[in-house]
């Protein structure tokens, strides 16, 4: 494939996701390393901003530090729609190419990154956890991979825009400063006629039982080891006595004991905790990308050569089955 | 209402359960002496297609990219209930990045036609982008909606969608012909009978290669892959960390520490 795709700036380019006049969470983490990149090709740091009535996310965005907003407002953009959003930004990036444009990996943008990179024909990564720039201004977008304890390193060298996918919690969230505002805002005016396939109809909010992962002060995590839905039981007791929230790998999910909302790692959430045990949990790296940045890691596993013993501040070896009864009343007689 | 001719992405992945191996050199997986199985949302995009089919009528047909020992993950599916299977496999698709596996399964979707949904996983469980789905719609200049947890018929025309947000749901409405991605939440896919293996020999299995389909050389495998693994890096999030075996003294110190670290 040989300079296919796009003459390109030095730009690069956050997508604002907003969902009812808030900017996604994820928005605040691109800007950091946004700028850091923009820096490092020369370039600026912009950010596409597509929705309705949406001035005051324009004016946050450049409290953040963005050298330009585009923004485009209309009635129809207020919801992210997969047929209008890769449209609109596939003229945006044609007229005016970024080096990267990076996406949050959340619902909207796993749809919104794969469906603009196929109209533009350019490249695009999934679920990065860090990112670079070469001398080249190739985009350096780090996956986990493979399993073990590797991470690849993926580029598209020969197209632009590059696209890049990133994890939800991995970079630290820019905060706003009323007082830095020097970029300026560019309107860009929606343009689009013929009939829309996908309509918004309704919006549901759901509250979500329990304390949200990654809030909690302490995650309890069971993997494949826990075995079975009684076991399981035994890890979320632990959990509830420690004022904490219960945490899965993907077999774990996959066996049914736990919801894919409680998924950590390269696919799933990222957590902080101030404690972090895992239970039956081998250590693989698509899991422990989503653990690394806890205070403190406790791991619990029968098999002394597991990996996560590694990474764990403290480790027992043992079943579980026989641990977490014992640690469960060591707990209980301490709190008394 | 009119029946449906459904067209669902089938990827044969390496059961997870056993260990992926990484080559080095090439830079590749190793997918030699590893059990080949069906992606398991693809279960659930295949389930979501027979049901519709079992209230509307029309024909379900299974569509995969991969090597031709992939045959029998197809025979598979034909034996859940699938009409009829294309399997598309060539040298020349090897090392497709998901752009350029798109456009494969895009132009053998043009191949089988008179078509009014396709349906794919949300995500595979080894390449895992979630990319694939929104690539082909677009490629066929389909509307697309992913992470779909309820798909009901909304009229003749199109359907009524449930999807999956960080926050809740979206109630959507798609017209047809579309795409959609679909996740876990959507069913329970059915096991697989006796009968539905006996069925599934006498079914149509058609393997097609380059030549059958009319795909640009250029935009297929390596070539047509804009991505690439530029390297592959160990790294370690090793701590400084304490191994005890499991005895009540290594669980009694571990409570101590819990109220040095302040979380109890
Ligand atoms: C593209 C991709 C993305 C992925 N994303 C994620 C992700 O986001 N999150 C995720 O978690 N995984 C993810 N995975 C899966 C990941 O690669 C591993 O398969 C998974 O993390 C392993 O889970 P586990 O540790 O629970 O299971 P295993 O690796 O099977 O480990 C089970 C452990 O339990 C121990 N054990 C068994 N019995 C007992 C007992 N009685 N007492 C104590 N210990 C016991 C065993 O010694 C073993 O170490 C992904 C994989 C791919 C390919
Ligand atoms: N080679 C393939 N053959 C058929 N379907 C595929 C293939 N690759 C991906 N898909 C479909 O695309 C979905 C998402 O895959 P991925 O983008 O790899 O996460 C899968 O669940 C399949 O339905």
């Amino acid at each position: 494939m040989d300079n296919q795709g796009l003459k390109a700036s030095s730009d690069i380019w956050v997508f604002a996701e907003q969902k009812n006049k808030r900017l996604a969470g994820v928005v605040y983490e691109l800007l950091a390393p946004g700028r850091r990149l923009s820096d490092k090709l020369g370039g600026s740091l912009a950010s596409v901003l597509i929705g309705y009535d949406v001035s005051d996310l324009a004016e946050e965005l450049l409290a953040c530090g963005v050298d330009v907003v585009y923004k485009v407002d209309a009635p129809p953009l207020a919801h992210y729609n997969s047929w209008l959003y890769p449209r609109i930004l596939e003229k945006l990036v044609k007229e005016n190419p970024p080096n990267s444009l990076l996406i949050g990996a959340t619902y909207a943008g796993m749809s919104l990154a794969p469906a603009l990179a196929a109209r533009l024909g350019v490249g695009c990564s999934a679920h990065c956890v860090n990112l670079d720039v070469d001398d080249h201004g190739n985009l350096l977008q780090y996956v986990p991979g493979f399993g073990g304890s590797l991470m690849a390193i993926i580029i598209s060298p020969y197209s632009r825009p590059q696209i890049a996918t990133i994890k939800q919690g991995v970079f630290t969230k820019t905060e706003s400063k009323p007082g830095i505002k020097k970029g300026m805002i560019r309107e860009v005016a929606f343009e689009f006629t013929g009939p829309i396939p996908v309509k918004v109809l309704e919006i549901k909010q759901e509250k979500h039982a329990g304390m949200p992962l990654e809030k909690a002060k302490v995650v309890v995590a069971g993997g494949a080891g826990v075995g079975s839905k009684e076991g399981w039981a035994k890890i979320e007791e632990l959990a509830a006595l420690m004022g904490g929230a219960v945490g899965a790998t993907r077999p774990a999910v996959d066996e049914g004991w736990a919801k894919e909302s409680q998924m950590i790692g390269q696919s799933g959430k990222t957590v902080r905790p101030e404690l972090y045990i895992g239970v039956g949990i081998s250590g693989d790296i698509q899991h422990t990308v989503g653990i690394q940045d806890a205070q403190k890691i406790v791991a619990i596993n029968n098999n002394p050569k597991a990996p996560i013993f590694k990474m764990a501040d403290y480790g027992i070896v043992g079943d579980y089955k026989e641990i977490v009864p014992l640690l469960i009343e060591a707990i209980a007689q301490e709190k008394n | 209402m009119k029946p449906l001719h459904i067209i669902v992405c089938v990827k044969p992945v390496p059961d997870f359960r056993s260990p992926v191996e990484f080559d080095q050199k090439t830079k590749t997986v190793k997918r030699g002496n590893v059990a080949t199985v069906i992606n398991p949302l693809d279960k659930n995009a295949l389930e979501a297609a027979l049901q519709l089919k079992e209230s509307f009528g029309g024909k379900v047909t299974a569509l995969s990219m991969a090597p031709p020992f992939a045959e029998s993950v197809l025979r598979e599916v034909l034996a859940f209930g699938a009409d009829e299977a294309f399997l598309l496999s060539d040298p020349a698709f090897a090392g497709s990045d998901t752009l350029a596996t798109a456009y494969v399964l895009a132009q053998g979707v043009k191949k089988i036609r008179d078509f009014d949904l396709v349906i794919t996983g949300a995500a595979s469980t080894d390449g895992n982008t979630a990319q694939v789905g929104p690539q082909v719609a677009e490629h066929l200049g389909l509307p697309h909606a992913s992470f779909v947890t309820q798909v009901k018929r909304h009229s003749e025309h199109s359907l009524e969608l449930t999807l999956k947000t960080e926050e809740g749901t979206i109630l959507a409405e798609i017209d047809l012909p579309a795409l959609i991605t679909v996740s876990r939440e959507i069913n329970e896919p059915r096991t697989l009978g006796l009968f539905g293996i006996a069925a599934a020999a006498a079914k149509p299995l058609h393997i097609l290669g380059s030549s059958d389909l009319e795909v640009d050389p250029e935009r297929v495998g390596e070539k047509g892959s804009p991505t690439r693994i530029a390297d592959i890096r160990e790294v370690s999030f090793a701590r400084k960390s304490e191994l005890h075996e499991g005895t009540p003294e290594a669980i009694s110190l571990l409570v101590k520490k819990f109220r040095e670290w302040g979380v109890i």
